[in-house]
């Protein structure tokens, strides 16, 4: 394996105010601390999507991390240093945990990491042992804090007691000092850990996210629990048997872990918390949105939204209430993973955590199109207001076809979304901008050289590895180019928009700048179809 | 001509086919792609029979456990409870006893049950025998039904397989119909 350049040496790097950086500053990344915190984040292996991923070493870290979402949590405050592969402890002297207990206990989970770690007993192979499992990108797990498997991405929760056992063992032996486990970085892999109340969520991956990017991930996950069982049903629960098998409640639940988890490794949206709306001449979509408004005049209705192929069409809301876009997400998500709604009207529970995580709304979800793309839900707070919605809903539907909204709306499905040749930039291939305060983005179609799904894959690599590299806690950047092999990416982010552009690898930095300028002002352009500036409210 | 509303409540383990049922005799067709119901889905049915237009509102509900504290939302104000269990598997046929001790305790109004036995083309794997799910049947009071909401043999043709669903609809109908 080729060795790892210290990425100042190749990435040059430049931070300076969106005013004057036509002039930049010579690149900045000098503290060998923050340098540090990158080096499990190399760019040679976002670029290089067949990158082996051997284990550089036996080095087992648990790496004292100063960047953190939330600074109210206690943070690891534990180095230790193990050889694996022999068992051995090393004797690091500021080493705490250097304990029998955690070598065995990294023993086990590093059997996720080294392929060729002997199997115990060779007559059961199960699917968990298998390379195809180990090699998995991203593995979550879901455990009780009684360490009972409540989920797994890859493979079957019971092949996985021992696993699980040892991710809680390890989370309360950090517990036990008063401590919190975070993250552990062992060779390419990342350990993050989330947990919470009553569940403890483990995501094992070595793809492109940096740590945080991950529990994002993981939070996502959390409350996608939560929006199917509701906080209060989870504590209760809980409550009454610590160890409980979560997994009989969320028979059924699971696609929707699954689906959350799959739309994360190629959707950009919950990375950016920001959803993507269906192009839509801004005068159809006002249409659509008063047609809600004028025949859903429902006491208790709180939201009333039209979704088509994962985007958001119209929004109305309740004066006094707001969607958050993680709310949405989950919205999106249950949608997109169930076919059951395409059969006819339904009528189902759904918690929105950020919106109210102690109980569930009643939402009426039907398509409005034969072909199923235009989505419509309903969401209330009245059990039993099924049939009036039910009316309203024919209603909206009666009018949305009278109007051609509906045609409208399949128009714009049909022509996809734009090239990025209609924003008339050479060179440019790929862009993200989001809209701080709406919370929504937008993204042109993916075309050439981001065909295969390796190279959305790899496309994807790199906005993970450059929002990260300016949203990094510890060093949070306004302006960053960088030139990669491939192609040289520009982040920019200000006060109301984040903007996120790949470029050929040819653009100097001039010329990129010049570019995102003119790509800025096509965007303005565009704003009333590509936006939904204001929701409407009841 | 008059007619009658009736609300139906369909009931029973997940897995067992309620849904394809359901699409059976509302759609006429079975749809290999029926994909687990989340909260419960609302068909309508009509049919004339006895100079009677007869209305049904179907509440297919979802089987699984999370949505079971929601089931009283439905029968409640049923007039007919579709209990349906798959007869390959013994297990949903011993909760659907569960679920006629909810509904004598919950339900004043009368209501009229039809247990239904589904995937009756899989009679190689049967585990519920017709003898006991008719004997079952009659000491609830309830009507009894064997039927397929897919057709995979001859015997199970989608006719006859139709005719079945329809006759154990159109018995509710008759049932419901004012003399």
């Amino acid at each position: 394996m080729a060795e790892r350049k210290k990425e100042a040496d190749h990435l040059p790097t430049s931070e300076s105010d969106q005013d004057d950086f036509i002039e930049p500053d010579p690149p900045v990344v000098t503290n060998q601390a923050v340098a540090d915190t990158f080096v499990n984040i190399d760019y040679e292996d976002l670029v290089n999507p067949d990158y082996d991923s051997h284990p550089s070493g036996y080095i087992h870290e648990i790496v004292r991390q100063g960047s953190h979402d939330d600074d109210d949590e206690p943070r690891v405050a534990v180095s230790s240093v193990s050889d694996v592969s022999t068992g051995e402890e090393s004797s690091e002297d500021h080493t705490e945990i250097s304990t029998k207990e955690i070598s065995q206990a990294l023993d086990e989970v590093s059997k996720l990491q080294h392929p060729e770690v002997s199997l115990e007993d060779e007559e059961e192979i199960d699917e968990v042992d298998t390379q195809e499992w180990r090699q998995r990108k991203k593995h979550v797990f879901i455990l009780s804090q009684a360490g009972k498997p409540v989920y797994t991405r890859f493979g079957n929760e019971d092949k996985l007691v021992t696993v699980m056992g040892v991710m809680s063992a390890l989370v309360s032996f950090v517990q036990d000092s008063k401590d919190l486990v975070r993250f552990m970085v062992a060779g390419d892999h990342k350990f993050v850990f989330l947990v919470r109340e009553h569940l403890i969520l483990v995501c094992v991956s070595h793809g492109a996210e940096s740590s945080q990017q991950i529990l994002l991930h993981l939070s996502y996950v959390y409350n996608q629990i939560l929006s199917v069982l509701t906080f209060s049903t989870l504590h209760r629960i809980f409550k009454q048997r610590r160890n409980y098998d979560l997994r009989r409640l969320l028979t059924g639940a699971e696609k929707f872990l699954d689906n959350l988890l799959n739309m994360m490794d190629t959707e950009p949206g919950m990375l950016l918390g920001a959803v993507r709306c269906l192009p839509l001449d801004s005068q159809v979509r006002d249409n659509i949105a008063q047609t809600i408004v004028q025949n859903a005049k429902v006491k208790d209705l709180v939201f009333a939204l039209i979704l088509a192929n994962n985007q958001l069409v119209t929004l109305v809301r309740m004066k006094k209430y707001f969607l958050h876009p993680m709310d949405l997400h989950l919205i999106i998500n249950l949608v997109n993973a169930s076919e059951s709604f395409k059969a006819a009207e339904s009528w189902t529970p759904i918690c929105l955590p950020k919106f109210d995580s102690s109980g569930f709304l009643q939402a009426h979800i039907s398509y409005l199109d034969d072909r199923c793309e235009t989505c419509l839900l309903l969401l209330s707070v009245d059990r039993e207001s099924f049939f009036i919605l039910s009316e309203c809903r024919n209603k909206i539907k009666e009018r949305l076809v009278k109007y051609n909204a509906l045609k409208a709306i399949s128009d714009s499905l049909m022509k996809t979304s734009y090239s990025i040749q209609q924003c008339g930039i050479s060179d440019l291939r790929h862009f993200l901008y989001k809209s701080r305060h709406m919370a929504q983005f937008t993204s042109p179609e993916l075309e050439a050289p981001y065909l295969s799904e390796t190279e959305q894959e790899r496309l994807c690599g790199l906005y993970f590895y450059l929002h990260h590299r300016i949203h990094t806690s510890a060093r949070p950047l306004k302006i960053l180019y960088t030139v990669g092999p491939h192609e040289t990416l520009l982040g920019w982010v200000t006060q109301s928009f984040e903007l996120y552009a790949v470029f050929g690898p040819l653009v100097t930095k001039v010329a990129a700048i010049q570019a995102i300028n003119k790509l800025l002002r096509w965007v303005k352009r565009e704003e009333d179809r590509l936006f939904i500036p204001n929701h409407v409210t009841f | 001509m008059k007619s009658i509303e009736a609300k139906v409540v369909v009931l029973g383990s997940q897995g067992v086919g309620k849904t394809s049922v359901v699409i059976r005799y509302v759609g006429g067709m079975f749809s290999k792609a029926v994909s687990p119901t989340i909260g419960a889905s609302f068909f309508t049915y009509k049919m004339t029979l006895n100079n009677y237009r007869i209305k049904l509102q179907v509440w297919d509900t979802a089987g699984q456990e999370r949505f079971r504290s929601m089931a009283p939302m439905y029968y409640r104000k049923a007039n007919a409870a579709m209990l349906i269990y798959d007869l390959t598997s013994a297990d949903s046929f011993y909760d659907i006893k569960d679920w006629v001790g909810e509904l004598k305790k919950n339900v004043d109004t009368p209501i009229v049950m039809c247990l239904v036995g589904n995937k009756c083309d899989m009679s190689d794997c049967r585990e519920v025998t017709s003898i006991d799910a008719e004997e079952y049947a009659s000491t609830i009071g309830a009507l009894n039904h064997e039927t397929s909401a897919l057709k995979n043999t001859e015997a199970y043709s989608v006719t006859r397989v139709l005719l079945v669903t329809r006759v154990a609809i159109t018995e509710f109908a008759i049932l419901l119909a004012p003399p």
